[in-house]
């Protein structure tokens, strides 16, 4: 904060300050309590398998989602909930999705790997590793040519690293200089199988053969997340080029809802040791406090209005009619 | 004879060969502690180590290069691919590679690979999970393209694939691996050949061709025919390519109609190209039109209420054969 700033505009951006982490941290926690939620609609066989949980990793999306405007683009994996969330997803329509009804945002058809919200500037999950590398190159490229200063972020997890496709599109982005953010979501896991055995080398050198720089973070910090993010996100807004972010973090649950027993992949301690030490929800919470930020009353307001919105959210969704019969031959074509 | 399940039909005929021939190897994307998505590899890393029970890289084009760079270097590769969606990104070194060297080269190079992949739809996995791509494959000269139903076809054919000389796209189905099937006891040697299909119920008025998955659903749909005094005769191809037209006249010669059933989609797939096979080789024989019972024109919906209308059922199947047998030969 420069010296010349009045007492009144600093406490202006002391409350601006404080009203923007409260606003990630209910974002946060919007996104563990839909978790958990949706981890109960398969244990009690209301939603098929296959959803892949963003518990854990929370701040990563909201962190660099909130460095970003709404006509900013995102694209997405099979892991991709907290993505679309924290890019303005509503709740009730997520729980739709999932639920395959009329109300989701593809309409059903999608499903929990495919959510696209096109409002939101989320240009659509993908399911194939490293599957929407190219397209959000290729987004970049258009805002490139149409001489806007949005920015495309394109999720990924440690796993697409092994596709080479991740670095054709560097190579391609830092040539043409696009207006693109790489952030590799490192959660020590290729389904169950550790990083380490699948990925050589330094992750974070990776990007700096073909001159994008890396920027490796701690996923677990949002106040990380976001600085680097507002950092590189401004970068390429000023037509500075792509940037490649390296965030490790790490999934609470299994692979996906069904993969329960994990035991002869990673051990309990290690779960533990990140949700009891590395959460990035009670990391910001802590901080916050300290801050003097805020006070338990606070959180519990917050934690009770996340709590209302995701109930609400899935009994509409719960009660919300499937599509008609005729939906599955509509809209193969445009 | 036992009843095993399909998934441990796979393991058993991998580990035999395994054991046979020491050139045999598998590679895949966590195939090796974790035992495979579908745990068709489980213990064999423990039994035969990490040199020949290989987790790969994520990194389809690559691992699928790599399998028939090693078949060119002399062993014998069985590569897993997650899913036949997934496949897709192989579909270069498959297709412009493995297909064509040993014609391309003039008949030098041989590609002793095998490529395991599950294809299908019917759980909910969403558009890019759920297709079956046999079609595509099988478009292509150079490559064997099979789709085993049951635990004993998919144990006599994996080790008929492991030992053939040509690459062979060997595609499981995600909703089999759990049946269950006679299959003859450990250490009994037999195989399956990679270019017969199979009479799996014999029958007089009527030839519904099928594979994979399909086949079970057939087998209901003829049970429900018989009821009705149908009698369907049921063909698995169990080959897609090369297929067993012999098979297919025969019968068509004896029950002068026929239905395919199939889970792909309608346009220029399998069900087509069988169709227009038997209308080249045995029009004269038929008595009625070749229906056709396939997929929605459509990528699969994720709803489960749309994906039930997008998949092909047992009353489609009726429905399909009860349109082209007239009532009075349906109780002869
Ligand atoms: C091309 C392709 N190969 C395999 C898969 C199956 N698969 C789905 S997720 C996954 C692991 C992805 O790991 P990572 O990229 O680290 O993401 P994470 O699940 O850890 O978030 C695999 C192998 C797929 N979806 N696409
Ligand atoms: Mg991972």
């Amino acid at each position: 904060m420069s010296q010349t700033e009045s007492p009144k505009a600093t406490a202006t951006n002391k409350d601006e300050e404080q009203a923007r982490w409260l606003a990630m941290y209910e974002q946060m926690l919007t996104i563990r309590h839909f978790e958990e939620h949706v981890n109960q609609l398969y244990m009690t066989a209301r939603m098929p398998g296959l959803a892949h949980l963003y518990s854990g990793e929370e701040a990563i999306a909201v962190g660099v989602c909130a460095a970003l405007r709404r006509d900013d683009y995102i694209t997405s994996t099979h892991r991709g909930h907290g993505h679309c969330l924290a890019k303005g997803a509503r709740v009730d329509r997520m729980f739709a999705e999932l639920l395959g009804k009329e109300a989701g945002y593809c309409r059903g058809k999608g499903g929990s790997m495919h959510i696209a919200d096109q409002d939101t500037g989320n240009l659509g999950a993908n399911a194939i590793v490293g599957g929407s590398a190219g397209i959000a190159t290729g987004a970049a490229m258009s805002i490139k040519m149409r001489g806007s200063d949005q920015v495309a972020v394109c999720f990924f997890g440690d796993g697409a690293l092994g596709q080479g496709v991740l670095y054709e599109v560097m190579n391609m982005a830092a040539l043409w200089k696009f207006p693109i953010i790489y952030v590799c979501e490192n959660n020590e896991y290729n389904e169950y199988t550790h990083y380490r055995e699948t990925t050589a080398g330094d992750l974070s050198a990776r990007s700096a053969a073909f001159g994008v720089p890396c920027e490796t973070v701690d996923g677990q910090d949002i106040r990380a997340v976001y600085d680097t993010a507002q950092r590189l996100v401004a970068r390429a807004r000023q037509g500075e080029g792509p940037a490649f972010m390296l965030c490790n973090t790490y999934r609470y649950y299994g692979h996906h809802v069904g993969d329960i027993q994990r035991a002869y992949y990673r051990s309990k301690e290690e779960e533990e040791r990140w949700k009891t030490q590395r959460d990035p929800i009670q990391l910001l919470a802590d901080w916050l406090v300290e801050q003097g930020m805020t006070d338990h009353t606070l959180f519990e307001r917050i934690e009770q209005k996340v709590q209302a919105e995701v109930e609400a959210g899935e009994q509409f969704a719960l009660n919300a009619p499937f599509p008609d019969p005729g939906e599955v031959e509509e809209d193969v074509y445009a | 004879m036992r009843t095993i399940t399909y998934r441990d039909a796979l393991r058993e005929a991998i580990r035999e060969e395994m054991l046979r021939d020491e050139r045999v190897f598998i590679l895949g994307e966590d195939i090796a502690g974790y035992g495979g998505t579908y745990a068709v590899s489980k213990g064999l890393f423990e039994e035969f180590g990490e040199k020949r029970v290989r987790d790969t890289p994520l990194a389809e084009e690559v691992i699928t290069g790599a399998a028939i760079g090693a078949a060119l270097g002399g062993l014998r590769p069985i590569l897993e691919l997650m899913t036949v969606n997934f496949s897709l990104l192989a579909s270069d070194q498959i297709i412009n590679s493995a297909a064509k060297f040993h014609y391309m080269f003039g008949g030098q190079p041989q590609i002793p690979l095998v490529i395991r992949m599950p294809g299908g739809g019917g759980a909910q996995r969403g558009a890019q999970h759920s297709q079956m791509l046999e079609t595509m494959y099988a478009h292509v000269p150079g490559l064997k393209v099979v789709t085993p139903a049951t635990p004993y076809d998919v144990k006599g054919m994996l080790k008929s694939a492991v030992r053939d000389p040509n690459p062979v796209l060997f595609i499981e189905h995600e909703l089999l691996y759990n049946i269950k099937g006679d299959v003859p006891d450990e250490g009994v040697e037999y195989t399956v050949p990679l270019d017969r299909g199979e009479v799996k119920r014999a029958g007089q008025h009527i030839t519904i061709i099928t594979f994979s998955r399909m086949l079970h659903v057939t087998m209901q749909a003829a049970e429900d025919l018989a009821k009705e005094g149908i009698d369907a005769e049921v063909i698995d191809l169990r080959c897609i390519r090369p297929i067993d037209i012999d098979l297919l006249v025969d019968s068509v010669k004896k029950t002068n109609r026929v239905v395919i059933a199939e889970e792909g989609w309608k346009y220029y797939g399998t069900g087509q190209g069988l169709a227009a096979l038997i209308y080249e080789f045995a029009f004269d024989y038929l008595d009625a039109p070749i229906q056709h019972v396939h997929g929605a024109d459509v990528p699969m919906p994720y709803s489960k209420s749309l994906e039930r209308l997008a998949m092909p059922n047992k009353d489609a199947i009726v429905k399909a054969a009860k349109a082209i047998v007239p009532a009075v030969l349906a109780h002869t």
